[in-house]
């Protein structure tokens, strides 16, 4: 019998399942990080699809324009396409942003989860932190996300619109969460040995905890090595390559200048896809870090249990491979790629199913209890 | 938890702290004005090409060059130190399950944050001095992390609840 039946035969005396009671700060954290992780990755799924490539062709198009209006030798013209690239490189970064940001908070709020037993403060305390952190969490995103379509509307200030306030303002929250959290964590330290009870939880050895510990280590080391190589083999060509392109758009006659903003476009796509592979599969190597401290609370059968592990980590391979791919099979790789990340959703999804299930079983017993 | 996690811990935390301290002086202090140079002396560039002035139009190119050069190792640092930073924590905590001797998992956790603290310092090191010490120290930072985490790897993978 695994660990985790045993936990649950346990149920509700057992440790695992003290740590996870009814609106317990770990329980908030836990649901709330894996639910902010979600989003942000379905939200980065459909920006992938329907802005980021619409997206830079209307770059390319401004640059192409830019491009011609020198070799018409017509200044006046040139400012205003830089100012749309200005505004189209502000509608990518402000989702790009919401995306990583919305993920980040969710993986903050998983490693918050996992201190909660060290961190000395009442259970009212740390759900009321618990709590706050979750509003910021989602604040930030959806503040910065609305920064392209609110502007400077209605805002008092010059340069700084309603969104950003409060974006500003969720970030501000997050912070203080995080600060008041170190606080607990230090008082903690003060504490004597014999009022430190071991936190059950981290001595889960099953398959899946195993498995993804290994494993997410390893796509955190392989993203890791990817990073490396790029830079310092491909990095420092392609910024010569980049102010290359961008002179023989200034100095080249109108048909060398065209190709110099197409090959410039290709060289985007080639930093992209590079970058796009580093950081998801360290992402995604974190997540199934902090996804196996968190397996016994996963209330599924061994073999469901498996089964989820193994596609987010087929996910979690598949997508930065093919990302990566992209340039060369086009269409097809950005099709498996996009795959890839649904497999993770799907995955988290089940494991989030587990997690809901695990507090209703708890719930019910505490209520039988009663 | 082990003495080792304990350090991987703390070093996470504080390399954490110092990245995102950084960060904020530099999204304060620099980074607007940095992207305001990149857009200011790239748009440059394009309208001096147009006026035929071309030598104003290669200085402002190099300007944008020279900015964009600084402005990417700059953010790299930042995010680096960061990241970095939160997975010594996360590996910090699970260390016990490394399964090698104490002294061995020392020894990995030592590569692994000192290899964290030079890789984005190399990075960072690229913007002020010229030559190979800076990347030397940013060839040397990297390899530490890869060797540090393949080991870990290695040693989660090992393990079968004993720790």
């Amino acid at each position: 019998m695994s660990l985790h039946s045993d936990a649950l035969n346990a149920t509700p005396g057992g440790e695992i399942a003290a740590s996870f009671s009814a609106l317990s700060a770990r329980r908030l954290l836990v649901i709330g990080g894996v639910a902010l992780i979600l989003v942000g990755m379905l939200f980065g799924d459909i920006f992938a699809v329907f802005v980021l490539h619409q997206n830079a062709s209307r770059i390319n198009e401004n640059l192409l324009a830019a491009t011609n209006a020198v070799a018409a030798h017509d200044p006046s013209s040139v400012p205003p396409h830089f100012m749309a690239i200005g505004g189209l490189l502000e509608n990518r970064g402000t989702k790009v942003d919401a995306h990583v940001h919305m993920i980040d908070f969710g993986y903050l709020a998983l490693l918050l989860a996992l201190v909660q037993p060290f961190v000395a403060f009442s259970e009212s305390a740390r759900r009321k932190l618990a709590g706050a952190l979750i509003f910021g969490a989602a604040l930030l995103p959806v503040g910065v996300f609305l920064i392209h379509y609110v502007g400077l509307i209605y805002s008092p200030l010059e340069s700084i619109g309603w969104a950003s306030v409060f974006a500003d303002f969720g970030g501000f929250i997050v912070l203080l969460v995080a600060a008041i959290e170190l606080i607990g964590l230090w008082k903690y330290r003060q504490l004597p040995a014999a009022s430190k009870p071991a936190d059950a939880l981290l001595a889960d050895r099953s398959w899946a905890s195993r498995t993804l510990f290994a494993w997410g280590t390893l796509l955190v080391l392989v993203g890791f090595f990817h990073g490396s190589y790029y830079a310092g083999t491909q990095l420092f060509a392609n910024e010569a390559s980049d102010v290359a392109l961008l002179t023989q758009m200034t100095t080249g006659a109108r048909d060398s200048a065209a190709q110099a903003v197409e090959d410039y476009a290709m060289l985007q796509g080639q930093k992209a896809v590079n970058i796009a592979a580093h950081s998801h599969i360290i992402e995604f190597g974190m997540l199934a870090i902090l996804m196996a401290f968190f397996q016994p609370y996963v209330f599924l059968s061994e073999r469901w249990r498996r089964i989820w592990v193994t596609t987010l980590l087929a996910g979690s391979v598949l997508l930065p491979v093919f990302v990566l791919l992209e340039l060369r099979p086009g269409l097809l790789a950005g099709g498996i790629a996009d795959i890839g990340g649904l497999l993770v959703i799907v995955a988290l999804t089940g494991m989030l199913a587990g997690v809901v299930r695990y507090t209703g079983t708890l719930d019910a017993a505490a209520g039988g209890a009663r | 938890m082990t003495r080792s996690g304990r350090w991987l811990v703390i070093g996470g935390l504080l390399l954490a702290v110092w990245g995102m301290t950084y960060g904020l002086y530099y999204a304060v202090f620099v980074e607007h004005q940095t992207l305001d140079t990149i857009g200011g002396s790239l748009t440059g560039a394009f309208v001096h090409a147009a006026e035929q002035a071309s030598q104003k139009s290669q200085a402002s190119m190099q300007a944008y060059a020279n900015a964009n050069y600084i402005y990417v190792r700059q953010v790299d640092a930042h995010g680096h130190w960061i990241g970095l930073g939160l997975l010594l924590v996360v590996l910090g905590i699970a260390f016990g399950r490394v399964g090698f001797s104490e002294p061995a998992r020392m020894g990995l956790a030592g590569g692994l944050i000192a290899g964290a603290m030079l890789f984005p310092l190399g990075v960072l090191m690229e913007t002020v001095i010229q030559g190979s010490i800076p990347k030397a120290v940013a060839v040397l930072g990297s390899a530490l992390v890869i060797a540090s985490l393949a080991g870990i790897a290695f040693g989660f993978s090992r393990d079968r609840g004993t720790a």
